[in-house]
């Protein structure tokens, strides 16, 4: 196959997609629906937890959230995954056996991308041999920057097949692409290179996901599927942290890409604390009664 | 050219910002004869948001050193008395006679005075060193409650909106207050003077609107850990009581009016907002002749 150019990515209309997003957040979504979504969320959530601290008790602790998020109102769903560092990868698939909630693991030196092809598909293959489900790979974006987008769309690649049968999540870090052509550009080449979903962030960067960029990315999942019939998931990660928010991404995947995406095989929220505020909107919604973090467990 | 007047428009205030009510309403309460405003009639979203308000800013507010949290009230009283002039003018309006009105306001800025006094001596007071039968050092301190909810007095606009806030601020909690529903004026300019006197946004949040219609999500809130009713309408102290239950939040029942009394000049009003912390510890080195820390 040709070598694709692409630079001649589609350029993206900015105001056009400012203008889209204000529209989503006037909306308002209420009773009902609101009730339906708020649990959806639920179901969509990759619980994360990446910090220098982690240990594999803290893991153990999420993973027990992630199956009992609030056992006092029976029914509620599982998260879709966890996601952890690759040396805590064993201990959150031993935790999670059997409950259906998935173990994601971040890859490829995380968070910054910086390291040698060989200790990155090291990195992965470690991750998959544990037993890791999924897999969350940041792209190099000094690399994105040069210009070198052949290198990056190898190296996705090479991950990809790294991967197995496990679902890649590529990372295109869009707080440090700086301009929505560029996320444009990154989305493009990490679909033409085998990613099962592209994900807006590490959570480290800030900004991080935001409702702007996830449209870019969800307009560049629609122009691939109709172009190869393809499929691909979408996970915004980092600064989600309310059910309002929440519900608006879910206006947006639905406006988009249509009813199919809305489920957690396509689309996922990066977020460690959204779960906690989006409990809390379920119970205000059963009971009429606002909610206080007191009463909801923390980890 | 005659000159057109220019009218105030009221707004409530939520973590140090002005805002709209979110619901977009309003009220016109009278006063002899005459509106008074256009006031906002707040809804239970504008509570909500004045909670979370409070909450966020009470971590920040509590680990202020009590003699800063003193300077900050002595401020609003300070701002306060450069505004001596248009407080007069709104009692006046709101029904006051003109020497009860500048009587109120005098009240209002020394009671500041006073609180703001106590900010760095009530734990002393109300602190102990207990006696107990092994080798621990035993001690009790107060800590404030947390958010507080005050149902502000119907008929003192001013005095009783203030004697509510000062001590409650005073210990370290923050509080979410719902104005007087007929006589409002006074604590929107409340609130302006607030904003200007180094108080950090969130630590008092003022609401005004219908009291009968938000008196149960006070209640109910559970993220509001105590509740102050001004007023002596038993059906209201009821139901109050019953919605508190939930999460076991302390219910103050407070007068309606009569603020000028200096029952409300009391450390007793701050430390009915505390917590009384009792910590056990274990002695080793302490205190022991010629021990090393």
């Amino acid at each position: 196959m040709a070598e694709k150019d692409y630079r001649l990515s589609p350029r993206v209309d900015q105001v056009g997609i400012q203008d889209r997003v204000d529209r989503i957040t006037k909306r308002s979504v209420k009773s009902e629906a609101k009730r339906k979504g708020l649990l959806m969320t639920l179901n969509m959530i990759d619980l994360t937890t990446l910090e220098g601290a982690d240990t594999d008790f803290k893991v153990k602790q999420m993973c027990y959230k992630a199956q009992h998020l609030h056992d006092s109102f029976p029914g509620l769903p599982t998260t879709a995954a966890v996601c952890v560092y690759p040396n805590f990868v064993k201990a959150a698939v031993n935790e999670v056996k059997g409950s259906g909630v998935k173990v994601a693991s971040v890859a490829t030196a995380f968070p910054s991308g910086h390291s040698s092809s060989e200790i990155k598909l090291l990195d992965t293959k470690i991750a998959v041999d544990n037993g890791a489900h999924e897999i969350d790979m940041v792209i190099s974006r000094g690399k994105f920057h040069s210009g070198e987008y052949n290198f990056v769309h190898d190296e996705i690649a090479a991950i990809k097949e790294a991967c197995g049968k496990a679902r890649l999540k590529v990372i295109l870090e869009t707080g440090e692409l700086g301009t929505f052509d560029k996320v444009r550009r990154a989305s493009d080449i990490a679909m033409d290179a085998g990613a099962d979903f592209i994900k807006t962030s590490t959570g480290k960067i800030s900004p991080a996901a935001t409702l702007p960029v996830t449209l870019v990315m969800l307009e560049a999942i629609k122009d691939y599927y109709y172009e190869t019939g393809k499929m691909i998931g979408m996970k915004p990660a980092g600064g989600i942290s309310n059910s309002k928010l929440a519900l608006q991404y879910l206006l947006m995947v639905k406006e988009t890409l249509g009813g199919k995406w809305l489920s957690n095989e396509w689309f996922r929220f990066g977020a460690s604390s959204l779960a906690n505020d989006v409990l809390m909107q379920i119970m205000k919604q059963e009971s009429g009664n606002y909610q206080s973090k007191d009463y909801f467990s923390k980890d | 050219m005659s000159r057109i007047e220019v009218l105030k428009t009221y707004k409530i205030y939520i973590g140090g910002k002005f805002p709209r009510t979110e619901s977009g309403r309003y009220y016109q309460p009278e006063a002899n004869g005459k509106v008074l405003g256009n006031i906002c009639l707040s809804s239970r979203k504008d509570l909500r948001n004045a909670v979370v308000a409070a909450r966020s800013a009470q971590g920040g507010w509590v680990v202020k050193s009590a003699y800063n949290r003193s300077q900050i009230l002595y401020r609003i009283a300070e701002i306060l008395e450069g505004r001596r002039t248009q407080f007069i003018e709104e009692l006046i309006q709101q029904g006051s006679k003109k020497a009860q009105a500048e009587k109120e306001v005098n009240l209002s800025i020394d009671r500041l005075i006073y609180f703001a006094g106590w900010c760095d001596k009530y734990t002393q007071i109300f602190s102990s060193v207990n006696p107990v039968a092994s080798s621990h050092f035993n001690f009790s301190v107060p800590e404030p409650t947390g958010v507080v909810a005050i149902l502000a007095p119907e008929e003192s606009g001013l005095l009783g909106l203030i004697s509510q806030i000062a001590p409650t601020i005073a210990g370290g909690n923050t509080c979410v207050v719902l104005a007087s529903e007929n006589k409002p004026l006074c604590s929107v300019t409340l609130a302006e003077v607030l904003s200007t006197s180094d108080v950090p946004g969130g630590v008092i949040n003022i609401l005004t609107g219908n009291r009968k219609e938000l008196i149960l999500h006070f209640a109910t809130h559970m993220d509001v850990n105590a509740l102050i009713y001004c007023g002596d309408n038993s059906t209201e102290i009821k139901s109050i009581h019953e919605a508190a239950v939930d999460n076991l939040k302390r219910v103050m029942i407070r007068d309606g009016g009569g603020y000028v009394s200096d029952k409300y000049e009391s450390p007793y009003l701050i430390y009915s907002l505390q917590e009384t912390k009792t910590t056990w510890h274990p002695i080793e080195k302490i205190g022991a002749a010629g021990s090393v820390y």
